[in-house]
């Protein structure tokens, strides 16, 4: 489904990713566990489009090359980034705004767009599963949200979007317990055999609820040692400083 | 990849000309002129007066420079003042002897006037240039009493009404401009909505400058009976050329007890180039009052045209109890400037002002918010709410708010709201993620800026205006 190889990145001539590489397979779950400005961020604003970046290497989805797409083309077909920083867009209804997403989405591929009754009917179903209080979809979009409400914002619209590639930047950061094991949920419901997960976070805690089939440990823009979930543990027991 | 759009001045599709044969006044401002316009317009000697006598306050005058947008000096005698459809001077009776050039035009700025085509409930009065050409339901209009026609024709057949209103908001001596106007108007609408009358139609006047080095003096005078109601709506378009043409307009309107006036305006006239050459000077004087107890007037305006817009569309609160409301829109982007807001006089007791603001600048443009609320000490128990947001996009444009409050009654209350905030990579980008491309996030999030506006605007005009928020402002992103 993805595959990057030998990912060069660089922001005013400052060297950010390097030599990276990493193929995930369709169904596949992989989590990449880093320390702070190891370039977790950069990979997924790469991956979803954002300019700004001198990239080299190679990045296929289902073999088309990514960087000959838009930022909404790559979301058309399927790319999903829930943001570690969610934006707020003021005067912008949330529900108006998850509506003209998925219609922009459905529209792409030639599937009918919903109408109002019919996305009132998705969203009012996928909020209750993630016990999102469905009276903030009525304000605008993360103008006065939590940073948690913020979190789980971005779930809700992956859950509504269900798309082929997530990519999780830090979602786990400042949620309590009890948003945790929610958000888990809302991924785990849509693991399917097509569905792929890149799950970045800095602490094992969130892989306890999200089974990952690959964990990767990133540091200075690459990476350095790749195993299974036991890898997150060995990580967490060692700190990143004595991982080298 | 995403086809790169198009150039945004090849979108301004109101920029055809007209190829019509036109009669002109000799260039210039002068005596003669002023006469020839009289004439042309058969107007009776007072209102020849009337003109005479602006024109002689006019030599004291000195055109205003308090204002942001700095333009280069105007040659008041390098101007045509009159400029007519030569069908036109002699006015046919019917709209079906207009000549179909006129007729045509009319239809491309989609504003058709034949009976069959005609838009349902609303009336429309078209001036072209200096001449009103055409006013349709009439009729209809005339059987409950209402007046609409231009104001030509009002000071020919209706001279007691309009003696008695015009000049009566907007004095003679008030400002260069609006001095200006009065000297050398040309054309414009006049509505009288009689006692307890509710207009059965939205009013509409539609003006378009066809002709080049032609300046445009649009005089509009709207009187609300006691007890009426009216909701008016005006839109303005103009050709694409190299040089700027001025458009100096006074309208005024005057509410009467428990009248109530809407006021709509949808500018759009030609903003110039990508590299600010061209387009029309909007400078116009708007003022209501509010004469009678309880009466209402409301402004609303999306501006989205014209190379400079300076304008402040206001009301004196004279009635107790009385309410006036400004809503609008302005948006700027390449070169465009724009200098507005309003002014919120308040004499009565009672009374009550709203400002709803919202500036988009974009490009290389400026605008500016300039609003006065003004409450005297005889206005007890007076409340104004003013809200004023601008947004920018990029950062190479301007935003700046110039609130001017005066309260001198202590019972009196006024509060004022202001935020800037900008469009920036990281929110396009975040709405990019999610599917949509850059016009539409910028259609969305402008939208969502403006809604309280929008909101505003009669509903048949609502969707037109909304689309032509996003026009104005392509090409300002990726
Ligand atoms: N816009 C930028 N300009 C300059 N340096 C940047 C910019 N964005 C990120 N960086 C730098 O790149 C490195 C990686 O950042 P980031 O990808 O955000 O890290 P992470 O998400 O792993 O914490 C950091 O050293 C950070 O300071
Ligand atoms: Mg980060």
């Amino acid at each position: 489904m993805l595959k990057i190889k030998n990912l060069k990145a660089d922001i005013d001539s400052k060297s950010i990713l390097n030599n990276f590489n990493l193929e995930i397979k369709p169904g596949e779950v992989h989590a990449i566990m880093g320390p702070n400005g190891s370039g977790k961020s950069t990979l997924s604003n790469i991956l979803s489009g954002k300019k700004g970046y001198k990239v080299s290497g190679e990045v296929l989805f289902e073999n088309k090359n990514l960087f000959e797409l838009e930022t909404e083309e790559r979301a058309h077909k399927g790319i999903f980034l829930a943001f570690q920083y969610p934006l707020e867009i003021p005067g912008v209804n949330t529900n108006i705004f998850l509506k003209t997403s998925l219609n922009a989405i459905r529209k792409a591929n030639g599937e009918k767009e919903l109408d109002a009754i019919e996305f009132l009917k998705l969203v009012k179903l996928k909020a209750k599963n993630l016990k999102f209080d469905e009276e903030k979809l009525n304000r605008q979009l993360n103008v006065g949200f939590s940073g948690g409400e913020k979190k789980k914002n971005e779930i809700l619209q992956m859950s509504i979007l269900n798309p082929k590639l997530s990519i999780l930047d830090e979602t786990d950061s400042g949620l309590d317990i009890d948003a945790l094991k929610t958000v888990a949920d809302g991924v785990n419901s849509l693991r399917k055999k097509d569905n792929s997960f890149l799950i970045i976070t800095h602490y094992q805690r969130l892989l306890d609820y999200i089974k990952p089939d690959y964990v990767h440990v990133l540091m200075n823009g690459k990476i350095i040692k790749s195993g299974g979930p036991e890898l997150a543990l060995e990580l967490e027991n060692k700190g990143y400083e004595n991982f080298n | 990849m995403r086809e790169k759009q198009i150039d945004k001045l090849k979108d301004y599709k109101y920029g055809f000309t007209t190829d019509i044969e036109n009669v002109r006044a000799p260039k210039g401002l002068n005596k003669e002129v002023i006469e020839f316009i009289s004439k042309a317009k058969k107007e009776p000697k007072w209102m020849l007066d009337w003109r005479m006598k602006a024109f002689e306050r006019l030599k004291n005058l000195k055109e205003p420079n308090w204002q942001k947008p700095k333009y280069p000096k105007i040659d008041y005698q390098d101007i045509y003042y009159y400029s007519a459809p030569k069908s036109a001077s002699e006015k046919p009776k019917t709209i079906d002897e207009l000549d179909p050039k006129l007729l045509e035009t009319y239809k491309k700025l989609g504003i058709p006037l034949q009976e069959q085509q005609r838009l349902n409930g609303i009336a429309v009065d078209a001036v072209f240039d200096s001449v009103s050409v055409a006013t349709t339901f009439k009729d209809k209009l005339n059987e409950v009493g209402v007046i609409f026609c231009s104001i030509s024709e009002a000071i020919q057949k209706h001279p007691e009404l309009v003696k008695k209103y015009i000049g009566s908001v907007i004095p003679l001596t008030d400002h260069y401009f609006a001095t200006l106007n009065s000297a050398v108007f040309t054309d414009g609408s006049f509505v009288y909505i009689p006692p307890g009358v509710r207009c059965p139609m939205e009013l509409s006047t539609y003006f378009r400058i066809n002709a080049s080095q032609t300046g445009q003096f649009e005089r509009t005078l709207i009187i609300a009976d006691k007890g009426s109601y009216v909701s008016y709506l005006e839109g303005c378009t103009a050709p694409m050329r190299d040089e700027n043409q001025l458009h100096a307009a006074n309208v005024e309107l005057v509410a009467l007890d428990d009248a109530e006036i809407k006021y709509s305006t949808v500018q759009n006239w030609y903003p110039g180039d990508e590299d600010g050459k061209g387009g029309i000077y909007n400078f116009v004087t708007k003022r209501g009052l509010c004469k009678g107890t309880n009466s209402k007037i409301s402004w609303t305006q999306v501006e989205t045209g014209s190379a400079i817009t300076w304008k402040y569309p206001s009301c004196i609160l004279q009635g107790d109890n009385s309410i006036g409301e400004f809503y609008s829109i302005a948006i700027t982007n390449n070169h465009q400037k724009a200098d507005t807001g309003t002014k919120m006089i308040h004499l009565g007791k009672n009374t009550k002002s709203k400002i709803i603001s919202k500036g988009i600048s974009a490009g290389f443009s400026d605008m500016t918010y300039r609003g006065l609320v003004d409450i005297s000490s005889k206005a007890k128990n007076s409340t104004n709410y003013t809200q004023c947001d601008s947004l920018l996009m990029g950062n190479k444009c301007g935003a700046h708010t110039v609130p001017y409050i005066k309260n001198k009654n202590p019972e009196s209350n006024i509060a004022h709201e202001a935020t800037t905030s900008k469009i920036s990579e990281e929110q396009l980008h975040y709405c990019q993620q999610r599917g949509l491309n850059p016009e539409e996030a910028v259609g969305l999030i402008v939208n969502g800026f403006c809604k309280e506006v929008l909101q505003q605007l009669p509903m048949e005009f609502a969707v037109e205006a909304q689309k032509l928020v996003g026009i104005s402002l392509e090409g300002s992103v990726g």
